[in-house]
């Protein structure tokens, strides 16, 4: 789905866990999520925790669309 | 008779559903689930234990997950390593290409596996294992598993194996000379058989090479957005989260259907008016606080910081489970389609 959305001009950061898989269908910009389930939550963390990791991570993929790249690419986070 | 031991995530692993999806490696000390099939078809390897781990586990701890496994390996005897089958199961079949994959580098034994052709572990592990051909859902579980024991048998049997395509599983990308009396057919000159390919082809007729190319396709990378404050953005996601009331139908599995949602307005994504509809993860989380799968608190935070420009009225959504890559691949024409209409100009996809 990312693929054919990139494939029409548009740039598309894909957020998600399994970063190889997102990686062999063909996605570009990339950012690492937190899990499956709860890609950009973390019951086990205080809500301050978690809100900052979430909004980390938008902000990197944010910061991805702006990035000009060669390859695809694994942006990096912060744990 | 050799020894085999087989690989299961949680669900036919018999520990349990999505809720068990963090579940630790384990071994047990005999056959469990589809190991029975197996052990029902293979004359020359019997499976005699079972590992077992959470897809979640092996796929967001996975240089964990991988160590906790070889660990409960070491000092056990064994000749060959199955794994699934995954059928089109996407974290399934990352799991079992991953652990196969380690298990046959540290355990020099070979490893087989099985998924549908659509499960993209395919495509990142077909160069290094056994993958053979399989059903796109569990309802295959016999003939795959029957597929995977045959093949084993031959092995623990030392018969001559015959190239990937006549075995089922998908062609490593290894070259062998081969002689076609050795394959049981007929000797023909390579000449004629050249010959024979162009006829074929000057009248259309299908042919095949001898000689196949892989290929994958990558999309043309998007130039990076100028200034991301002056344009208009949009988030879209395949975690399935939708109005309560699911007013388009959108399937909770294999999805056909997309749909946009008005996020006009909203300073986040509240429950319960908006849950997850997706059937391939614990929705617990999602149902609680949707913003985790799509994080529109997050990005109206940004926006107010002016980091941001424009976010586009709506959300654009689906459900990436057993989803095929054809119906993926319309769907993202259909939205792609629908986001240039909207004056949209860069996009955030958030799956799960």
């Amino acid at each position: 789905m990312a693929k054919e959305i990139e494939r029409s001009g548009l740039p598309i950061t894909i957020m998600c866990n399994l970063t190889n898989i997102a990686k062999t269908v063909g996605s570009n910009r990339i950012v690492p999520t937190f899990s499956v389930p709860y890609p950009l939550g973390n019951p086990q963390a205080s809500p301050e925790e978690e809100w900052a990791m979430r909004k980390h991570r938008v902000e990197v993929a944010v910061d991805a669309l702006q990035t000009p790249i060669t390859e695809q690419t694994v942006f990096a986070v912060k744990k | 008779m050799k020894k085999a031991i087989l690989y299961l995530n949680q669900f036919f692993g018999q520990i349990g559903g999505e809720d068990k999806a963090d579940f630790e490696p384990t071994l047990e000390d005999k056959p469990v689930g589809s190991a029975g099939i197996f052990n029902g078809i293979a004359k020359n390897v019997k499976i005699e234990q079972t590992l077992i781990c959470g897809d979640n586990f092996m796929a967001s701890h996975t240089d964990e997950a991988i160590a906790q496994c070889l660990k409960l390996l070491e000092g056990r005897k064994f000749d060959i390593f199955i794994a699934g089958p995954a059928f089109n199961a996407g974290r399934y079949g990352n799991a079992c290409g991953q652990i196969c994959k380690a298990v046959q580098e540290k355990f020099k034994v070979p490893a087989i596996t099985s998924m549908n052709e659509e499960n993209p572990g395919v495509e990142m592990f077909k160069r290094e294992i056994y993958i053979f051909q399989g059903g796109n859902r569990a309802t295959a579980i016999k003939q795959d598993m029957a597929a995977m024991a045959a093949f084993a048998d031959k092995i623990a049997s030392g018969a001559p194996l015959l190239p990937a395509a006549m075995e089922g599983y998908f062609p490593r990308g290894i070259r062998h000379e081969v002689f076609l009396e050795d394959l049981g057919m007929e000797p023909v000159m390579a000449c004629d058989r050249a010959v024979e390919m162009l006829l074929l082809k000057l009248k259309g007729d299908g042919y095949l090479t001898e000689l196949p190319i892989p290929k994958q396709d990558l999309v043309p990378i998007a130039p990076a957005v100028q200034d991301i404050r002056k344009i208009k953005i949009a988030l879209v996601t395949s975690g399935g989260i939708v109005p309560k009331d699911n007013p388009d139908r959108i399937e909770s599995a294999s999805a056909t259907k997309w749909g946009k949602y008005s996020i006009a307005g909203l300073d986040k994504l509240t429950a319960p008016e908006f849950k997850t509809i997706h059937a391939g993860y614990d929705p617990e989380q999602a149902d609680k606080n949707p913003n985790v799968v799509e994080p529109l608190d997050a990005i109206r935070a940004l926006q107010k910081e002016g980091r941001l420009g424009e976010v586009d009225d709506y959300f654009y959504t689906t459900v990436g489970t057993g989803t095929t890559q054809g119906e993926a691949a319309r769907m993202g024409r259909e939205i792609a389609a629908e986001l240039k209409d909207r004056g949209v100009e860069a996009v955030i996809l958030t799956a799960t």
